[in-house]
């Protein structure tokens, strides 16, 4: 194990460098373009055995790995915001097909008005497409959930592609100092991809991809739904397999000092890091603060959140993205579905935050923990930081 | 908690296999194609002239959806089952306009 200083992008690059994929097909796009960029480099350098395919978009960069992928290889991309909806057409076929793709994903706005900077908007719009969402906090966790997705996804009681996700600039462009596992540990630890069936196998040709109308198109898609409801106990085995090797600790969720909270924050990505300094401090002075942080948003762990949550009296969910629904943000519908069959349920109210990188300061989540003290006195639905 | 309810219509394909049974990933047995007829898709068909051929095979390479047979490297006519009647044999047969190898015609209805 080595200590290094990397950037959410090259702790991302570093983790491909170390898989060692057979294909990688991307587009460059801000923020998410040094990750490619690095892995081209080592391409160029030979450190890797990786088929570097420069495509001309991002549909043709996920077009690319989606032919790779039902050839059989370990294919990987990266993009963000404009890149990645350019690939939602994409995005289903590859689920639907059940090719285990690994994306790295760094969350940034969808346009427009046009923007670089972080949101979730871009990641929350695939939400639906049959692809496995994990979220991180910090470059650390990008580097660790780059590993063990290629696990998660390519179990063969799954075979569901996965993307990865960082914050844009606030993980991607921020240095860390990470731990790295020797390139043998990883090769060991993601093993060899087990491949089902192959559109190169001339001797036992398949035709994938057909056609599918009214009398197939449904158990196909029943298929999917299937295999993501195994996701959740391959995450965790994974996980445990990990923290054997590293002694990090991971689980659909996290809980930051949760289990006695009476006001609790939800968040994913790096508004947890910030979230957990300002609930440290609220410890000191006696106030029972709490998180729970989404780890994993597809397949949405709604039984333990559900569970962590329905014993706590006020609970503020904040959305890096809306939905425009006027009901609050897609995480915050999704936790109150969740909480619907519980018998004791918390009050609860949704932030929309930081659309467009917008920062969110301590004090703004300490407003939010002291907004809860008072919950009932505001509306269920808040823009925070949004000018009138 | 899901469940699957049953429904008139999956009445009407419950000869076919359910979800727990396909293969997933929507993965078939290879040339799956030569069972789908889209020679019925055809407005106009390519009517081939034995004697006016001169065996240069364009059509066959043309064709797009290799619906020209050959045998012992003669062209011997078109699979009507799969040809579309695109034309692009007709449009690229190097035979004399008096002495038309291939020539459309339209389908009668």
């Amino acid at each position: 194990m080595q200590i290094v200083a990397k950037t959410g992008n090259e702790a991302m690059a570093e983790a491909m460098r170390q898989i060692n994929p057979d294909v990688v097909a991307a587009y460059p796009i801000t923020p998410a373009t040094e990750v490619v960029m690095i892995f081209a480099q080592y391409v160029a350098d030979g450190l890797v055995d990786t088929e570097y395919i420069p495509v001309e978009s991002e549909h043709s960069a996920m077009s690319a790995c989606v032919g790779a992928s039902a050839a059989g290889g370990r294919v990987m991309t990266g993009t963000s915001s404009q890149g990645l909806a350019l690939m939602y057409e994409i995005l289903p076929i590859a689920s639907a097909l059940r090719l285990p793709i690994i994306m790295a994903e760094v969350n940034r706005a969808l346009s427009g008005p046009i923007n670089i900077h972080c949101d979730h908007s871009d990641t929350m719009a695939a939400r639906d497409f049959g692809w496995i969402q994990i979220f991180s906090e910090n470059a650390q966790e990008a580097y660790d959930n780059m590993l063990q997705a290629v696990r998660i996804a390519e179990n063969t009681k799954v075979n569901l592609p996965a993307m990865v996700t960082t914050d844009g600039f606030i993980i991607s462009h921020c240095m860390e100092n990470i731990k790295i596992l020797e390139d043998q540990e990883v090769k060991d630890f993601i093993g060899e991809k087990k491949v089902p069936v192959s559109v190169l196998d001339t001797d036992h040709p398949v035709t994938i991809g057909a056609l599918d109308l009214q009398d197939y198109y449904f158990e196909h898609k029943r298929q999917i739904v299937d295999a993501m409801g195994k996701v959740a106990p391959v995450i965790l085995e994974v996980a445990e397999e990990f923290a054997k090797k590293t002694g990090r600790k991971y689980g659909l969720i996290e809980e930051y000092k949760l289990a006695d909270a009476e006001f609790a924050i939800v968040a994913l990505g790096s508004t947890c890091g910030t979230a957990k300094v300002v609930i440290d401090e609220l410890r000191a002075k006696g106030i029972k603060a709490g998180m729970l942080k989404i780890r994993v948003f597809r397949p949405f762990p709604a039984e333990i959140i559900a569970e962590k949550l329905s014993p706590i009296s006020a609970i503020a969910v904040m959305d890096r993205s809306d939905s425009y629904n006027t009901q609050g943000g897609p995480v915050f519908t999704e936790i109150r579905s969740a909480l619907y069959d519980k018998g004791k349920k918390p009050k609860i109210v949704n932030y929309i935050y930081g659309l467009g990188g917008r920062d969110i300061m301590q004090e703004d989540l300490l407003s939010v923990f002291n907004d809860l003290k008072n919950v009932g006195n505001q509306p269920q639905i808040n823009y925070l930081g949004v000018r009138e | 908690m899901s469940e699957e309810k049953k429904s008139a219509s999956a009445e009407a394909t419950a000869d076919k296999p359910g979800w727990k049974e396909l293969p997933e990933g929507d993965v078939l047995e290879a040339a799956t194609a030569v069972d789908f007829h889209t020679g019925s898709w055809r407005s106009s068909r390519p009517v081939w002239n034995e004697k006016n051929c001169i065996q240069c095979l364009i059509c066959w390479i043309a064709c797009p959806d290799s619906s020209v047979y050959v045998k012992e490297g003669k062209m011997t006519g078109f699979d009507y089952d799969h040809c579309k009647g695109c034309g692009i044999c007709d449009h690229e047969c190097p035979t004399k306009p008096e002495k038309r190898a291939i020539v459309m015609e339209q389908e009668k209805k």
